[in-house]
């Protein structure tokens, strides 16, 4: 009787495979299973599958032992989070950390939603300085960052309420720093008008520096002026903010272009910032580029010629070429200026466009078609003047290293007639101004060697920020580099280390109010994001200075602000106070909360109860407890409702604001 | 409790089970018993054991009586049936449920004071006649309702939340219920959710009395230094006979413990438990055995938890009495009413 494998129970024949020593711990003593049956002719013929299961099991198990032998012989744990260190709960905070101003979104976005827009406005003026500005043209690295986009689908619309707060603010000049009545006697230069030179002027104003703006245009604000159209920023909300920094005391030379900065440092100036941006749009050397000059345009000199007035019409046919949000500019402004077929031309695919997505979307719903994979090859002109272009149909091919090529497709070159094109492919930093025999060093791509810290270049007195410092960046980029060069521009002046950065500001208040009562909302709001509204197309088509968005009203702006998860009312935990009851895991709705064992991080990531798989989001650990368990908590996707510190007996868990201030220069 | 509704949202990686459902799926509404009660952990446990097993909730009826534990059932499972019996009679309430439709899974939810207290003799038949049911104590040694007397449970010398020491000897449900021939008799911690969860799984595929005494910490009256069912004491004192795995029908059994300590219950309809026995002396198979330990336990100040002890050939009061199978609700008029032939054939057998 041939029984090998198989042993019986319970009047039904099981198989059973030992299990070799070494892989007891993982597979158990030995792999068993019932093969539900009565019979032994039958349990004879299904044994061999089994058995040959079981045995690929223990072979699998066996190459695995032998591939991590060694790498875990000594075992780690993951070490207890450090809170004080304010970068743990900032990075809870996750449209605030991907701010690179670390503007406080939740705390202003809660003073939306209590009426509060004038406390909201200057939370955003501290951090960002053009919050009507950017709430209107930010290129929002916080939206993508929200943690609503990880727990429902669309982030909170941050900008736009943004836009809020400034729209709906009391006048605020009481409330802006001013500048000391006895100045400190050292003197700043700053050169280029822009968002950059504007924040380092009102941060080292406010300490008392005499700073001097250098702009070749006849007004300030750099390319938010001359590259936004109005229709995106009206000129008075630009105005507004760029003349409240005027008024502090800055002096300003205008139409002054800096030719040798050489000669300019002869200048009495205590420091030199430079924030020219990246003012030199990219050309495009191709067949016919010269014949048909006439009508071939840079796109970001366009722009600033309309926002000078200097030019006021256009073609009927135009085409623009490139993919980013110069050329969904571009052809929206083209549009209004009396264009009829306006079509945009982009080398790469759709999907990959550099333009944000909102842009596209407005670009399109003006009726503007992208034609995607269309590579420019000439321009045809008739004894010079321009008709059309003509372009290679192409598709994107990636390699093994996920590096993208165009490769030209086997289509018929495609012709299109215009009478105009915008070249909108890029800018570049312009530095022809800048001698090489300063001490100022340059070094890839033609740029000036800038530390990414302190700001300053190699020339000690001389400091970058914006987009002349590591190319073209958004506003809010500008904004950050402006505090930080400030600071270092204040520590150069007072002979202070500059490497020596000023800690930020950090503040937990608990908001507790009673048992079951939280200072903040902490119901979930469910609705989906709101639209903003816009401006009749038949309206906005017509003029380039009417504003296509008209803004969320105060109702709407309610609504949307309830979206808000206020991710800065941070879950604070207290050892010594728990008591283990498990009423955390149990009410926690998104099973962040785990009592276990601690281990190495990818242990502990696959063993918590729904698997910690976002690895950009940290773990909270805790101290080892009563039962030598930890408390692990997934920041992942914890919808910071504060039931785990209401269904909390002892009060171990808390609800506790964290406030982050970015250091300023003033504090 | 809680202001706020528990928000509808789960985590984007939540597991389903084999009905498509996911964990949230089997809750009730949002708990208003006090913050950090062990009733609210046994209630999550019953969840997940619901879960894991993937039954459908229109196949079960919570039934309970009068307490906290009693308000239990509104937390868990609300697409259940449900009845909130009189103080201590949810027996009897689940006995005629039993009798008129025996498809649906009895989960019995009762307290202390609930079944050892007023309703200790309608406990005491329900486990002598084999009533199918899965029968829960929430067992808190303390009147939590009426701010804390001792119940029947409270151990002697146990201390209350007011300084006054416990004189009279406590009732010990699980020693009762074995030597009254429950079939299936576990003890666990609310706090010891690896435990219980199989347990309850296990208890909920047994045919016959299943009951699982959960002590389960009151933290408002009962969880201070000096008593005997606080969260620091039942871990301090904590003695698990068995570590149990409940191993549905077709499933490998994957065990890391060596042939000789390991147990292979069958249950009635295939599935198997698997117990791991933690002491070599026990066998849950054997009465006087479990019996005598939880005697000895008691002494020592122990609390016995575990699979206490099951008797897999127990028959339940339907075979017993030999009832028929088919829910009342499923019995067409001809079957109720068979006519007059029949009733004079009855009538004829009976003189």
């Amino acid at each position: 009787m041939d029984t090998k494998y198989l042993f019986k129970r319970h009047n039904t024949y099981w198989v059973k495979v030992a299990v070799p020593k070494d892989l007891r711990k993982e597979l158990g003593f030995d792999l068993r299973i019932s093969l539900q049956t009565h019979e032994l002719s039958e349990a004879q013929k299904l044994r061999e599958a089994v058995v040959e299961d079981f045995k690929s099991q223990i072979f699998a198990a066996k190459k695995n032992l032998k591939q991590s032998n060694g790498k875990n012989a000594v075992k780690t744990f993951m070490p207890v989070t450090d809170t004080s260190n304010p970068q743990y709960y900032h990075k809870v905070v996750d449209c605030q950390y991907a701010c690179p101003a670390h503007t406080p979104v939740p705390e202003y976005i809660r003073k939306i939603s209590k009426n509060e827009y004038t406390e909201a406005y200057m939370i955003n003026w501290e951090s960002n300085v053009f919050p009507g500005i950017l709430g209107r043209t930010c290129d929002r690295p916080c939206e993508p960052a929200c943690r609503r986009t990880r727990t429902h689908e669309k982030p909170v619309a941050i900008c736009r309420l943004k836009r809020v707060a400034a729209d709906f603010k009391d006048d605020v000049s009481n409330l802006l720093p001013k500048a000391p009545k006895k100045m400190n006697g050292k003197k700043i230069a700053l050169i280029g008008g822009g968002p950059a030179s504007l924040t380092v002027a009102r941060d080292l104003i406010v300490m008392g520096y005499e700073c001097t703006l250098f702009e070749k245009d006849p007004q300030a604000g750099g390319l938010m002026r001359t590259n936004i159209p109005s229709f995106r920023l009206p000129e008075e909300v630009l105005d507004a903010e760029v003349d409240q920094i005027l008024d502090m005391g800055l002096n300003t030379k205008f139409n002054y272009e800096i030719t040798s900065l050489k000669k300019f440092l002869n200048k009495d100036f205590d420091a030199v910032f430079i924030g020219t941006g990246a003012p030199k749009g990219k050309d495009l050397n191709i067949e016919g580029r010269k014949d048909a000059d006439a009508n071939i345009h840079i796109g970001i000199d366009f722009l600033t010629s309309i926002a000078f007035e200097h030019i006021d019409s256009i073609g009927k046919k135009v085409i623009v070429l490139g993919g980013g949000n110069t050329a969904m500019d571009c052809c929206r402004s083209s549009l209004r200026l009396g264009a009829e077929d306006v079509k945009v031309a982009v080398r790469s695919p759709f999907s990959q466009m550099k333009a944000s997505e909102w842009e596209i979307e407005d670009a399109m719903e003006e009726n503007i078609p992208i034609l995607e994979n269309h590579v420019p090859k000439k321009f045809i002109h008739k004894g010079g003047k321009l008709t059309g272009m003509e372009f290679q149909k192409v598709e994107a091919v990636f390699d093994d290293n996920g590096n993208r090529s165009l490769v030209p497709t086997s289509d018929e070159p495609v012709i299109l007639e215009c009478d105009d094109v915008l070249v909108a492919i890029g800018q570049d930093n312009s530095f022809e101004w800048i001698e090489r025999d300063i001490g100022l060093e340059f070094g890839e791509w033609d740029m000036p060697v800038v530390n990414p810290t302190t700001f300053q270049s190699t020339h000690p007195k001389i400091f970058f920020g914006g987009d002349a410092a590591w190319g073209p960046e958004n506003i809010i980029w500008a904004a950050a580099h402006g505090h930080q060069a400030a600071i270092s521009i204040h520590k150069f002046c007072q002979n202070e280390d500059i490497n020596e950065r000023p800690d930020p500001g950090t503040n937990l208040i608990s908001q507790k109010m009673g048992l079951h009562e939280w200072s903040y909302d902490n119901d979930i709001s469910q609705a989906k994001r709101f639209l903003v509204p816009k401006a009749d197309q038949g309206v906005a088509l017509k003029s380039l200075k009417i504003e296509v968005e008209t803004g969320f009203d105060e109702s709407l702006a309610m609504e949307e602000a309830q979206r808000c998860l206020n991710c800065d009312v941070q879950t604070i935990f207290s050892e010594s106070l728990c008591i283990e009851c498990d009423a955390c895991v149990d009410i926690c709705p998104t099973d962040c909360i785990n009592f276990m064992f601690n281990g190495p991080e990818d242990e502990v990531r696959q063993n918590t109860r729904i698997p910690a798989l976002n690895i950009e989001q940290d773990l909270l650990i805790s101290q080892i407890l009563p039962t030598k368990r930890t408390m692990i908590k997934d920041e992942d996707v914890c919808l910071h409702c504060g039931l785990c510190a209401e269904r909390c007996p002892t009060g171990a868990w808390d609800m506790q604001t964290f406030l982050y201030e970015e250091a300023k220069v003033y504090s | 409790m809680t202001y706020i509704v528990k928000p509808v949202n789960h985590h984007p990686n939540l597991e389903k089970n084999k009905l498509g459902l996911t964990r949230r799926d089997y809750e009730g509404t949002i708990s208003t018993l006090c913050a950090g009660c062990g009733h609210d952990s046994i209630s999550a446990a019953v969840i997940e054991a619901c879960y894991d097993l993937s039954l459908s909730s229109d196949q079960i009826a919570k039934l309970s009586g009068i307490g906290c534990s009693s308000k239990s059932p509104s937390y868990f499972l609300n697409q259940a049936h449900g009845f909130n019996s009189v103080h201590g009679r949810m027996p009897s309430v689940a006995t005629g449920a039993n009798l008129g439709n025996q498809d649906l899974l009895y989960l019995g939810v009762s307290g202390d004071g609930d079944t050892a207290g007023i309703g200790i003799g309608q406990f005491m038949h329900a486990a002598r006649r084999q009533l199918n049911i899965t029968y829960i104590v929430e067992n808190n040694g303390t009147y939590g309702l009426t701010k804390g007397q001792f119940s029947a449970t409270n151990d002697q010398g146990s201390k209350s939340k007011y300084g006054e020491e416990n004189l009279l000897a406590p009732i010990d449900l699980p020693t009762m219920a074995i030597q009254l021939g429950a079939g299936f008799v576990g003890r666990s911690f609310s706090g010891d959710k690896d435990q219980l969860i199989p347990l309850l799984k296990a208890a909920m595929k047994f045919k016959g009395f299943s009951l699982i005494d959960i002590i389960s910490p009151c933290v408002t009256f009962n969880n201070h230094a000096g008593s005997t069912k606080s969260y620091d004491h039942i871990r301090e004192h904590n003695e698990s006979v068995s570590s149990l795995d409940f191993v549905p029908i077709g499933q490998e059994i994957k065990t890391s413990y060596e042939e000789g300590s390991r147990v292979d219950v069958p249950l009635h309809d295939g599935a198997i438990l698997s117990l791991e026995k933690l002491s070599k002396k026990y066998n849950p198979l054997d009465k006087s055995l479990a019996v005598q330990s939880l005697n000895e336990a008691e002494k020592n100040g122990k609390v016995l938890t575990g699979l206490l002890y099951i008797n897999p050939e127990v028959k339940d009061h339907t075979e017993i009495l030999n009832i028929s199978d088919t829910p009342l609700n499923q019995f067409s008029d001809k079957d109720l009413c068979p006519g007059s032939d029949k009733l004079a054939k009855v009538n004829a057998s009976l003189n």
